[in-house]
C-alpha cells in the first residue's frame, strides 16, 4: 500500500515537502499534514465549497484536486490572507463587522472564493455576488449578512 | 469518502499518455479536470487501477482559429478559459453563452472541456453544445488519430466511442452558416445545480426571414444529449411566429425526449418544462438570427 511520492509545493508562501499516497486529497493534505486546520471539509464531491484553496491564485475545490498535483504549484488557504497574526484581510474585516458568518464554517471556502471574484469586479451589484456566492453553501445565515459583508467590502477595497 | 488506492503517473508529453494508455488502457483512467471523476473516485464508485494525470499536457492546453471559420479547442483546455476566450465568443458564441450554466467557476475553473465531454454526463451542457454545433471529435491513440462526429460519440449514459487505448485530445468546431441565431436555457433549482431540463436552438433564416435549417437538442430527458429532429423539422419553412415555436415544442416535449421523474421533478413537469423552456429559447435564436450578419 506504500506507494507514496514525494510532493514538493508552496503553501501560503512558504516551502511544503512530504511523501504521499497518491489518493491522498489535497484538503487532507492541508489539514492532516500541515496542520492548516482552516480549509474545512464539508460535502467532499464538489458541491459545498467549504474547502476552496487558492491554485495559482484561482479558486478550486482542494477535494477535488489530489495533494500529489499540487507538485510545483502555489497554494493558499484562508490562514495565507492576512498579512500577519494582528491583522484581517480587508474581506475578513467586512465580515466581522456585518456579521458574516455564525459558525464559520463555510466562511474560509467564501472568502477564498471572493476574494478573486472582488479583484476582477472591484463593484459587483447584489445579484453578481449571489452569484459569485452560488457555489458555496451557508447553513446558517440565509446569505444576507454574507452579500453585506461582501458589498461593504468591494466599498473599502476600492 | 476517500478514493481507493490507485497507481498514479503524471506524464509530461502525449505521446506518453498514449504510450501508458496503449500498454494499459483496460485499467487505466485518464483524470483531466477531476470534477466528475474525483467525486466519483471519493464515493468509491469509480475505482481504477492506474490513474493517467494528464494536467502536465500543455500541448492540449489551447484555442485556435482554423480555416474557413472554425475553431479548434485542446481537450486540456479549461472551461473558464474557453468561456473568457474573446474568440470562442465570436466564432463559437452558443458554447460561450452556455459555459456560464456549467457548475460553478471555481468547477469551471479546473474542469477542462474535453473531459467534461468525454465524460458523456447527458445532465451536462457541453455534450449538448458538441451535439447541436457537430462538434468534430479527435480521438487518437498511439500511431494514430480518428475523427468522429458528436452524433457518434455519445453512445449512451456516460458512454462514449472513446476505445480503452484511445484520449479525446481536440474538439473541432464548424463555422455557424450566415444568418444563425442560437439560445440556450435551463432550469435548475440553484444556479450551478444539475438542470431538471435545458435545450439549445440554433435557427438559420434566409434573406426574408423564413427558416431554413432548425436544431433543438435537450439536457438531462434521456441516456444521451437529446437531439429533436422532427421539431426541429416542423420549424423549417415558417417564419418563427409563435404558432410554429409552439408546434415544435409541443412535438419535442411529447415524443421526442424521454425524461424519467425523480425527487424533484416529475415527468410531466418535465415534459412540461421542456415545451416552456423551447418556445423561450426558439425565440432569442429568432432575434439574435436577424440581428445576424451575412
Amino acid at each position: 500500500m506504500s506507494n507514496t511520492r514525494r510532493l514538493r509545493t508552496r503553501v501560503n508562501g512558504e516551502r511544503a515537502e512530504s511523501e504521499v499516497e497518491p489518493r491522498l486529497l489535497l484538503s487532507d493534505y492541508l489539514r492532516h499534514e500541515l496542520g492548516l486546520t482552516g480549509t474545512h471539509v464539508g460535502c467532499e464531491h464538489g458541491v459545498c465549497g467549504a474547502c476552496t484553496v487558492l491554485f495559482d491564485g484561482v479558486p478550486q475545490r482542494s477535494c477535488l484536486i489530489l495533494a500529489v498535483q499540487a507538485e510545483n504549484h502555489e497554494i493558499t488557504t484562508v490562514e495565507g490572507l492576512a498579512s500577519g497574526p494582528e491583522e484581517l484581510h480587508p474581506l475578513q474585516q467586512a465580515f466581522w463587522e456585518k456579521h458574516g458568518l455564525q459558525c464559520g464554517f463555510c466562511t474560509g471556502g467564501i472568502l477564498l472564493t471572493l476574494i478573486p471574484f472582488l479583484e476582477e469586479n472591484p463593484d459587483p451589484s447584489e445579484d453578481e455576488v449571489r452569484l459569485a456566492l452560488s457555489g458555496n453553501l451557508c447553513r446558517c445565515t440565509g446569505y444576507q449578512h454574507i452579500v453585506d459583508s461582501v458589498l461593504h467590502a468591494a466599498e473599502s477595497m476600492r | 469518502m476517500k478514493p481507493a488506492a490507485f497507481d498514479y503517473v503524471a506524464p509530461d508529453s502525449l505521446e506518453e499518455v498514449l504510450a501508458v494508455l496503449a500498454e494499459q488502457g483496460d485499467d487505466a483512467k485518464i483524470l483531466a479536470g477531476g470534477q466528475s471523476l474525483v467525486p466519483m473516485m471519493n464515493f468509491r464508485l469509480a475505482q481504477p487501477t492506474l490513474l493517467v494525470d494528464c494536467n502536465r499536457l500543455s500541448e492540449l492546453d489551447f484555442v485556435r482559429a482554423g480555416e474557413g471559420g472554425s475553431l479548434h479547442i485542446g481537450a486540456m483546455t479549461r472551461q473558464r478559459r474557453v468561456e473568457q476566450d474573446p474568440l470562442v465568443a465570436r466564432r463559437a458564441p452558443l458554447m460561450h453563452g452556455t459555459l456560464p450554466y456549467v457548475a460553478h467557476p471555481q468547477i469551471r475553473n479546473r474542469g477542462t472541456v474535453g473531459g467534461n465531454l468525454a465524460h458523456a454526463d447527458p445532465a451536462s451542457e457541453l455534450p449538448v453544445i458538441a451535439l447541436a454545433r457537430d462538434f468534430e471529435m479527435r480521438l487518437q491513440r498511439a500511431g494514430s488519430e480518428r475523427r468522429v462526429a458528436a452524433k457518434d460519440f455519445f453512445i449512451g449514459l456516460l458512454e462514449t466511442a472513446l476505445e480503452p487505448e484511445e484520449m479525446l485530445t481536440e474538439i473541432v468546431i464548424p463555422p455557424l452558416a450566415p444568418r444563425t441565431g442560437w439560445g440556450f436555457t435551463e432550469f435548475s433549482r440553484r444556479h450551478g445545480d444539475y438542470a431538471q431540463v435545458g435545450v439549445a436552438a440554433l435557427v438559420t433564416l434566409d434573406a426574408s426571414d423564413v427558416c431554413r435549417q432548425a436544431r433543438l437538442v435537450y439536457l438531462s430527458v434521456g441516456e444521451t444529449p437529446t437531439d429533436a429532429p422532427r421539431a426541429a423539422q416542423l420549424l423549417v419553412g415558417t417564419s418563427l411566429d409563435e404558432e410554429a415555436m409552439q408546434a415544435a415544442a409541443d412535438m419535442a416535449a411529447e415524443h421526442e425526449i424521454e425524461p424519467s421523474g425523480d425527487i424533484h421533478a416529475s415527468e410531466a413537469y418535465k415534459r412540461h418544462l421542456a415545451r416552456v423552456l423551447t418556445v423561450r429559447v426558439l425565440r432569442e435564436a429568432n432575434e439574435r438570427a436577424k440581428q445576424a450578419g451575412g
